[in-house]
């Protein structure tokens, strides 16, 4: 089979496109589950772009300075935590817009990881090892389209937990009922806050993850231009995915799809257009909003507290 | 608004108390002021963790933004770009949208206006003619840019924010597949651009300075737009609609035609500034249109409180906050990002301290006598 295989350039393009759509969901898949745990609070959180960048930064600083990929991960959550814990914190505020203290987050997150991440543009930092699990193929394409980051599979999981808990555990009933309405949860005796600012917390520590694989695994270095706004067209993938965890990571793996486009199709020689292609996964969010904004599906399942589906 | 239903009830109860819409204008003095010296506080507590003093931070700050003619005219050149970005973020604020994709709206009416002159310019066509189309070309790019995320939110129910933000994306991603594709000067080796409209075509300084005509357009549609939204019918809609937005369509008010005109106004601001930085800065469109000045125009708003007059002393400051960055840089030995970690902390600063309206003792009118 693979003869036939080996001369078309469709099945290249198609093969780097799916190896693609692992790499570049990884992120996403992160800061939408994030997003999505924070938003089931009833509130929501734009700033987790911030914590993507400050969370590749740390987690490549993380990396190069104690020599272990995974404690520049683990660092990366923790920065994530406080930039989500500040944010859940003034929210809870009286009059503080959530949106708005999200925008500030965006550009405070984005400017403490270019200050201090400044001295490790240089320097090579040790990388997270994939796991290659398309060795057996023999087509070199394929094993390297499958060789895939332990992060990818940390979020599956996750993902199947936060459904799982979201169903069947007290807290993922405390979360539920705290983002459909806040009286009623009041009523139950659950502080309100404390609730929605742990589930903030929380969301930025995996966003923070998220910000780890850039660093780490793919691109894999750090530089100012990493992010791409990932963090914020998790937000809306989180809509798209009307709020399911299982649903995030198939919404992660079609905006790693399209953000795949434009190099897939570069691999086999289609440059034209490159940065048209670049745009693919913008356009794609938009005419999703577009799509699922006035959706009745989208609208039985928000959380009835959230301030942007109002 | 406030200070029409506020005033008739100031002449009955209010003795010996300033009237509450002074006190109101004092609130919204006091505490962005308040927010500014709170962040200025915890920045210089950052700065001495660093190591570094904040007592040369803030000198060469003042030195580098307003110390001589230079640096004041360094300062007075990129406060033009964000007095318009601001008007952009402020104007559908006032209709109750948080729009921020004035950087979008800046960037593609930057690479209109240049795309505009590539015709005209090879034509001949003389500058007083060549100018204005570029200009008008670019605001009409800025406003569709920013008036289709208003439309979207009106007609579709799309969330602005998101929307906007993710046009800016797209815009920047647009203005790149032309720059280093069709419009592309084939003399741009390095830095990929368009073709550069030459010194002719170039709009020069305000006369007796070093400052562009960007600032003048800035003042003057500021103050425009100060009018049209507080004194006129216009401005009186918008400003029912974004405190009421129900209340406004039930008063059958025309909200959607409202909302496109409030976001196309936005746009159009945003657009001018890319078309300044285009036909006085840069000479050409290219990357360098990306520069941060339409996020700054949002924390200049939000530090106005979202009033077209106010924006232009904040967008100064500002001004003089990026023209200082390059001193500061090279004195205290920081990096260049030093200056976006000062402004995301006022920016957060400044919305935290929207919690204190209404709660500072000294500054309510006195609910007291009222029942008494």
């Amino acid at each position: 089979m693979n003869e036939t295989l080996q001369d078309s350039a469709l099945i290249t393009a198609l093969i780097a496109m799916l190896g693609g759509a692992i790499r570049v969901s990884t992120p996403f898949m992160f800061v939408a589950l994030g997003e999505c745990l924070t938003e089931k609070s009833g509130r929501i959180n734009l700033g987790l772009e911030g914590s993507l960048v400050l969370g590749a930064m740390v987690a490549y600083a993380g990396s190069f300075l104690t020599g272990n990929p995974w404690a520049g991960v683990f660092f990366a959550g923790c920065a994530g935590l406080v930039l989500g814990a500040l944010h859940g914190f003034i929210c809870k505020l009286p009059r503080v817009n959530d949106i708005a203290i999200g925008i500030a987050f965006m550009s405070f997150g984005t400017g403490l990881a270019f200050f201090f991440g400044k001295p490790y543009i240089q320097p090579q930092a040790p990388r997270l090892e994939a796991i290659h699990l398309g060795d057996w193929t023999g087509d070199p394409r394929l094993a390297q389209a499958l060789e895939v980051n332990p992060l990818f599979f940390v979020g599956v999981a996750l993902a199947v937990f936060m459904w799982w808990a979201f169903r069947n555990t007290r807290w993922g009933l405390i979360v539920r009922m705290t983002g459909d309405s806040a009286p009623a949860a009041k009523a139950m005796g659950v502080s309100v806050d404390l609730v929605r600012f742990i589930a903030t917390a929380i969301g930025g520590f995996m966003a923070g993850i998220g910000g780890a694989f850039l660093s780490l695994y793919y691109p894999g270095s750090w530089n100012q231009g990493l992010s791409s706004g990932q963090g914020l067209m998790a937000v809306a993938l989180v809509i798209f995915a009307r709020w399911g965890p299982l649903r995030c990571i198939l919404a992660a793996l079609l905006f790693g799809a399209a953000g795949a486009l434009g190099p897939s199709l570069q691999s086999v020689g289609i440059s034209q257009g490159y940065y048209f292609f670049n745009a693919a996964p913008y356009i794609l969010t938009l005419l999703i909003m577009i799509a699922s904004a006035r959706s009745k599906v989208a609208a039985r399942e928000a959380p009835g507290e959230l301030s942007i589906t109002k | 608004m406030a200070d029409m239903t506020v005033q008739s009830l100031s002449a009955t109860s209010l003795r010996r108390r300033p009237s509450i819409g002074t006190l109101k204008f004092a609130e919204s003095i006091f505490i962005p002021v308040a927010a500014l010296l709170a962040s200025a506080a915890l920045f210089s507590v950052f700065l001495l963790f660093l190591g570094k003093s904040p007592l040369m931070f803030f000198q060469l700050l003042w030195v580098g933004g307003f110390g001589s003619g230079f640096s004041l005219q360094n300062t007075l050149q990129r406060a033009a770009p964000l007095i318009l970005t601001g008007l952009a973020f402020a104007v559908p604020a006032r209709i109750g949208l948080t729009m921020i994709g004035g950087e979008g709206a800046l960037v593609l009416g930057g690479l209109s206006a240049a795309a505009m002159a590539i015709p005209l310019v090879t034509a001949g066509v003389p500058a007083f003619l060549t100018l204005p189309i570029m200009a008008m070309t670019a605001m009409l790019a800025g406003g569709m840019w920013i008036g289709f995320a208003g439309w979207l939110r009106y007609y579709r129910g799309v969330n602005e924010t998101i929307s906007s933000l993710l046009l800016s994306y797209i815009a920047i991603a647009t203005m790149n597949f032309f720059v280093e594709g069709a419009l592309r000067d084939p003399a741009s080796a390095n830095k990929p651009s368009t073709m550069p409209i030459g010194d002719a075509y170039r709009i020069g300084s305000i006369p007796g300075t070093e400052v562009h005509w960007g600032l003048a357009a800035g003042l003057v549609l500021a103050i425009g737009l100060h009018i049209l939204m507080t004194r006129t019918t216009f401005g009186f809609a918008a400003r029912v609609t974004g405190g009421n937005a129900r209340a406004a369509l039930a008063q059958g008010l025309p909200v959607g035609r409202l909302i496109v005109a409030c976001t196309m106004i936005a746009g159009a601001c945003a657009g001018l500034a890319g078309f300044y930085e285009v036909a006085a800065v840069h000479g050409q469109a290219n990357a360098s249109l990306v520069a941060g000045y339409g996020f700054t125009g949002i924390l200049v708003a939000f530090l106005a409180r979202q009033v077209p007059l106010a924006i232009i002393p904040v967008a100064v400051l500002f001004g003089a906050l990026s023209a200082a960055g390059g001193i500061i840089q090279r004195r205290m030995g920081m990096p260049d990002a030093t200056v976006l970690v000062l402004q995301g902390l006022i920016f957060v600063v400044l919305l935290t301290s929207e919690t204190f309206y209404g709660r500072i003792a000294f500054l309510q009118p006195k609910r007291a006598e009222d029942r008494t």
